[in-house]
């Protein structure tokens, strides 16, 4: 049953992705200052919103391990949490690509990368703990209070330094939330890319959930086999 | 005990005023709360005084790193505008690591851990303890950090002495709750001396950022106004919310 | 009431389970030598019963009550493997300090008394750092029975302890069943352990493979009750 909606939702990934693709690569006029390069923000954008959501589905899941205290929802916190890295790193590497293009720097800090990149050190903490616990409930306990105060922290980190003077977006940003007319041929493919991302996120979570209690399946056929 | 105090708030209800009979027993138990937090933070101020290990050892290492600094950077006094608070901060933060890593660390000696929570000290009681010790170990730290700070970097900091002090104030307990949960966490992880930075400082970036503004602000001779009144109330508003946190979850990280 | 009332106790640590379905009860007054070897489960079950783990399953109430809540650890004296002592406080300071965290009003006064009764009065102000082995594990028994608690949990007292520290904790053993107090004991000392108690716990990898009354047969021969139940001479 699981496989089949594993495959059904790679096909839908698969169809949605290769459609937007084709928007947005052939479909869509080049703009004006930023060449054929700005399409790079369907990539950039996407991935922060869903990594970012994905860090606090991680602490809602790791709060129901903390409430049941069955591991199956430590298992799906860590799944979660290490796919939303993984998008948070997307989101970075295609800030610092775009950066290059347009301000000629791999990293300028600008306020939104930067938040990110601490978002992603704080959830990279997070991992490196989980490495560090041999033992699954010592583990599982230690992580959720980890996620609770990273997400929370999260929060703080993107209001801070959002205020702070001297990390602005040193040139135009193409913000569909700044108001300005925004096109509405420009404007669909990024939603279509918000949820080729969501199907992306739940597959990977999916995939590295089984991944990981099948390990721990065979770490307890072995202490059993040793006991 | 529980049945004691509601028997001596029966017994208050006879004699006084309904309201306090109602509310003895609430101000018994934080009372008693109170006792226990102070108790443990002597125990934890007294030990460390005995010995002075991580003072020497977080005063010795931050006194390295000033001098590095100065070398390393050569300020002229148009930068030192520039970056005074920040460079201060990062002193603080690289100092305190070593005392909130002794924290919990010193109680694994002997399983002392294990007595404390055996005894009746909840584990928030227990925690609050400890950060309050904490709290007064870094500021005794930073306080001689700023005054090494204002020698060999010739910042003047005694004109704002009064704001410098609430800033210190507020972001030092900023560190200091989050350190000290993350000091129990890690208490039985190896690695320990490192994953406290690697999990502790990213977190602090918010409260450090508005600390850093703020001192740099000060130590230009701005004065706290409505310019950066902003900074305090996201310290204030990081520390009420961080020490909630901490006070809510310690129980999760301490007994499992 | 019972003193201790251990009902349907798992513990896990991932999968593996440390302790099965543990359950008995435990009259006031009752010394209970808690045996097995290395590896069964003692010290687990010991550490759930001082409220310093949680079962994954089961409940643990002493005197009617969770473990957990503050009232019921106020009643509970621990010994474990470590002395829990603070070695840059004196032998004072050190017994001042749980003699507060356990609501003792006069906690210096206590302090004083314990140390007398652990011949530790001539060092009362030494630092817990230079004392000698000896001292030490006298002065961690001063601090389990500081605020005289009604439940006395120990993981191997005598292991490690010098004559002279033996002598006072089996007095001291001894002079709490008398006031009713309830001991659970872990212990390799087969001898003295079931010389000791009145009720016997033998667990074997985490199972309760028998809870009851010391029986002569295990007076007579110690080693009996491993022979029967383990089926094999005891390690």
């Amino acid at each position: 049953m699981r496989n089949r909606i594993l495959l059904l939702l790679t096909v839908a990934f698969a169809m949605l992705i290769a459609w937007n693709l084709k928007n947005i690569l052939l479909g869509l006029p080049d703009e004006a200052r930023q060449d054929a390069v700005y399409r790079i923000l369907y990539f950039h954008a996407p991935a922060a919103i869903v990594g970012l959501t994905g860090f606090g589905i991680g602490m809602v899941f790791s709060g129901i391990y903390l409430a049941t205290k069955n591991l199956y929802w430590d298992t799906l916190a860590a799944s979660t949490t290490e796919v939303s890295l993984m998008l948070a790193a997307i989101n970075l590497v295609t800030g610092s690509i775009w950066g290059r293009q347009q301000w000629g720097v791999w990293w300028a800090w600008d306020a939104r990368l930067t938040s990110m990149l601490v978002c992603w050190l704080i959830f990279a903490g997070y991992l490196m703990m989980r490495r560090a616990v041999e033992e699954p409930n010592t583990r599982a306990r230690l992580s959720a209070v980890i996620s609770v105060f990273g997400t929370v922290n999260a929060w703080f980190v993107y209001k801070v330094i959002e205020w702070v003077p001297r990390l602005q977006h040193p040139g135009p940003v193409l913000s569909f939330r700044t108001g300005g007319k925004i096109d509405h041929q420009l404007e669909t493919p990024f939603y279509w890319m918000v949820l080729a991302y969501m199907l992306l996120g739940v597959i990977l979570v999916m995939i590295r959930n089984r991944q990981e209690s099948i390990s721990h399946e065979i770490d307890s056929l072995r202490r059993l086999a040793h006991a | 005990m529980k049945q004691d105090i509601s028997r001596k708030g029966a017994e208050l209800a006879k004699n006084e005023d309904v309201f306090f009979a109602s509310s003895a027993p609430l101000r018994e138990t934080f009372f008693s709360f109170l006792r226990q937090c102070l108790t443990i933070a002597a125990k934890d101020l007294r030990a460390e005084w005995r010995t002075k290990e991580a003072l020497n050892a977080s005063l010795a290492f931050s006194t390295v790193i000033l001098i590095l600094f100065s070398f390393a950077l050569d300020p002229n006094p148009e930068m030192m505008q520039e970056f005074s608070g920040g460079l201060l901060w990062l002193v603080f933060l690289f100092a305190g690591a070593l005392v909130l890593n002794r924290s919990f660390a010193r109680e694994m000696q002997n399983d002392c851990l294990d007595a404390l929570l055996a005894s009746p000290v909840p584990p928030s009681g227990l925690f609050l303890g400890k950060v309050l010790a904490n709290y007064a170990l870094l500021m005794m730290l930073e306080f001689l950090c700023l005054v090494e700070f204002g020698l060999l970097f010739n910042v003047r900091w005694l004109g704002n002495v009064g704001p410098l002090m609430l800033v210190m104030a507020l972001g030092t307990w900023a560190l200091t709750v989050v350190g000290t949960v993350f000091s129990a966490l890690t208490v039985n992880l190896r690695l320990r001396e490192v994953m406290l930075p690697v999990l502790v400082y990213p977190m602090m970036v918010p409260p450090m950022m508005a600390a850093m503004i703020l001192t740099t602000d000060l130590l230009a001779g701005t004065a706290l106004g409505p310019g950066n009144m902003l900074w305090v109330r996201v310290l204030v508003g990081f520390d009420v919310i961080f020490t909630l946190l901490g006070v809510s979850l310690i129980d999760t990280v301490l007994v499992g | 009431m019972n003193a201790l009332e251990i009902d349907g106790v798992w513990k896990y640590f991932g999968d593996f389970p440390a302790l099965r379905d543990v359950g008995f009860k435990v009259d006031a007054g009752s010394v209970v030598a808690l045996l097995g070897r290395n590896g069964a489960g003692k010290t687990t079950l010991l550490r759930i019963l001082a409220g310093l783990a949680k079962p994954s399953k089961g409940t643990v109430k002493i005197y009617g009550s969770e473990v957990r809540e503050e009232p019921t650890r106020r009643r509970i004296g621990v010994l474990g493997h470590g002395i829990s002592l603070y070695d840059e406080l004196t032998a004072t300071e050190n017994l001042v300090l749980f003699g507060k965290l356990y609501g003792l009003n006069d906690a210096p006064k206590r302090a004083h008394q314990w140390l007398e009764r652990t011949g530790l009065e001539r060092v009362r102000d030494g630092l817990v750092r230079e004392f000698s082995r000896g001292m030490r594990q006298r002065l961690a028994v001063a601090r389990t029975f500081l605020h005289d608690p009604e439940v006395l949990l120990f993981d191997e007292p005598f292991t490690s302890l010098d004559d002279r520290a033996i002598a006072v904790l089996q007095s001291l053993i001894a002079e709490a069943q008398a006031r009713g107090a309830t001991i659970v004991m872990s212990t390799h000392q087969l001898r003295e352990a079931i010389e000791l108690s009145t009720h016997i716990a033998l667990i074997k990898k985490g199972q309760l493979a028998y809870a009851g009354e010391r029986r002569q047969e295990m007076l007579d021969d110690p080693t009996w009750l491993y022979r029967t139940y383990e089926g094999e001479s005891a390690s």
